[in-house]
């Protein structure tokens, strides 16, 4: 017997290519654009986001039969901010190191419109587990992107991956730099990560006719 | 029973409940963590004092390494030997001064009241370190930092920090690259102190020239970068009495 059922494990997989988040539903551009410079902070924003969409999406489902629809964008946001503070606090007191670096995503996080969407257009009208799931599907949907973005972002426009440079030295000219190759400040500027995301998007619709929609 | 989620009666007290649901967690939660968090933030000025004047766990081509939060306390007490406070350009001495919030005590002076500005001199290898508290603004919100001098107003090292600069761009003034490069560089152009300005185009990545009062920008954060030449020039400008008295050339 499969671990999920074949309608569950769509809730997951569905995201990550068919009905990502930003390639298809052009959710999360904002926290696209800012944080993809390099791909440490990707990876970090994308596991935040995954664990907040995840306990969120099953929060708002457990509460969906009692919230009131006029205060319900309300009490979403109440939810996911509560639960962003939460974990900045403990990480603030237990693990002060990482809570420095997640600092600037606070913000991100709670202002991202994938979570509020996945709240607003599944959590409300499903059960928990089915949300947890599709909360899941979609953070890894969403950080699939940002890490494609991130990695070219950051090899491109400083030569470095994580931190480390792999291209050579661009001061002292060594490796890839001897031949005359040059950084491209470009990338480190957000347009950049506009124009990775809209090859990301060329490149998945020409391999998949269906997603391109009639003009 | 099924509630009728639509009544007004019903959405007011939800709300109600759940402001004092979440309202209380968060309360007790961030007192309950606030002695941990109180401590933590301690440690970390003083490792970041520490780090300003060249106590660290550096080696040459590593990261930003502090002296760990468990030796911190006896570190910084060997190392720093006075901390002052200065009131109206005068010195003395303060127990507990690197606890002083920098950024009250600048308003403070904006409206012309009484302001206490922390230094902390540190003494290793029988040189002698002022090191001085810095606070400004970034792009999006608060930067801070602090700068170690000597006598002759030279930078000995310098630390930055910054509250939500973007990632991969403003965030890098808290990386070695950046901030090794003000050390050397000399804050006084003749007798002026000209701070030092965080310069695009100024053709010297390599930051050779000492004598120049710049560094080389961060490509992407200008804003950032021109906060960091600020918060330098105001420091240098509410310190100046007191800098004025330990100068020797």
């Amino acid at each position: 017997m499969a671990l999920l059922s074949k309608k569950d494990a769509n809730l997951i997989l569905d995201p990550l290519a068919d009905n990502n988040p930003i390639t298809i539903q052009v959710l999360g551009i904002c926290s696209a654009l800012a944080i993809t410079a390099e791909l440490k902070a990707s990876v970090v924003m994308s596991i935040s986001v995954l664990f907040v969409l995840g306990v969120g999406n099953v929060v708002i489902s457990l509460m969906r039969n009692i919230i009131p629809s006029k205060i319900r964008i309300i009490v979403q946001l109440i939810v996911v901010a509560t639960l962003v503070i939460i974990v900045d606090q403990v990480l603030k007191a237990f693990a002060y190191e990482l809570s420095k670096t997640l600092a600037v995503f606070v913000g991100l996080i709670i202002t991202n419109c994938i979570i509020m969407g996945r709240f607003e257009a599944f959590a409300l009208g499903n059960g928990p587990w089915k949300s947890f799931l599709d909360g899941i599907g979609n953070a890894l949907g969403y950080g699939v992107i940002l890490i494609i973005v991130g990695f070219f972002r950051e090899l491109l426009g400083s030569g470095t991956l994580f931190g480390i440079p792999v291209l050579g030295d661009p001061i002292a000219k060594t490796g890839l730099y001897a031949t005359g190759y040059e950084n491209n400040g470009f990338m480190i500027i957000p347009p950049a990560a506009l124009i990775v995301v809209g090859v990301i998007i060329w490149v998945q619709r020409s391999r998949n006719k269906a997603l391109i929609e009639e003009a | 029973m099924a509630i009728n989620t639509e009544k007004n009666s019903y959405t007011v007290i939800f709300a109600v409940v759940m402001v004092i649901i979440v309202g209380s967690i968060l309360a007790f939660l961030a007192s309950g963590l606030r002695p941990q968090i109180d401590e933590n933030e301690r440690f970390e000025k003083q490792q970041n004092i520490l780090y300003a004047m060249g106590v660290s766990e550096n080696t040459e081509d590593s990261g930003v390494n502090f002296i760990p939060t468990t030796s911190v306390e006896e570190e910084f007490s060997k190392y720093i030997k006075q901390q002052l406070v200065i009131i109206d350009g005068k010195a003395q001495e303060q127990e507990e001064a690197y606890l002083i919030d920098l950024k009250k005590e600048i308003s403070a002076l904006k409206n012309n009241e009484e302001a206490r500005l922390p230094l902390f001199i540190g003494e290793k290898d029988g040189k002698k370190f002022y090191i001085l508290p810095m606070y400004g603004k970034g792009l999006w919100d608060a930067i801070w930092g602090f700068m170690a001098v000597n006598e002759s107003m030279t930078v000995q090292g310098v630390y930055f920090d910054h509250k939500g600069e973007t990632p991969g761009l403003g965030a890098n003034i808290k990386l070695r690259y950046f901030m090794d490069d003000f050390t050397g560089e000399s804050l006084l152009d003749g007798n002026r102190y000209a701070g030092i300005a965080v310069a695009k185009g100024n053709n010297d990545p390599l930051n050779q020239d000492k004598e120049d009062n710049e560094v080389d920008a961060l490509a992407g954060a200008t804003i950032t970068g021109n906060g960091v030449s600020a918060m330098i020039k105001e420091t240098l400008k509410i310190y100046k009495p007191y800098l004025e008295t330990i100068r020797t050339n």
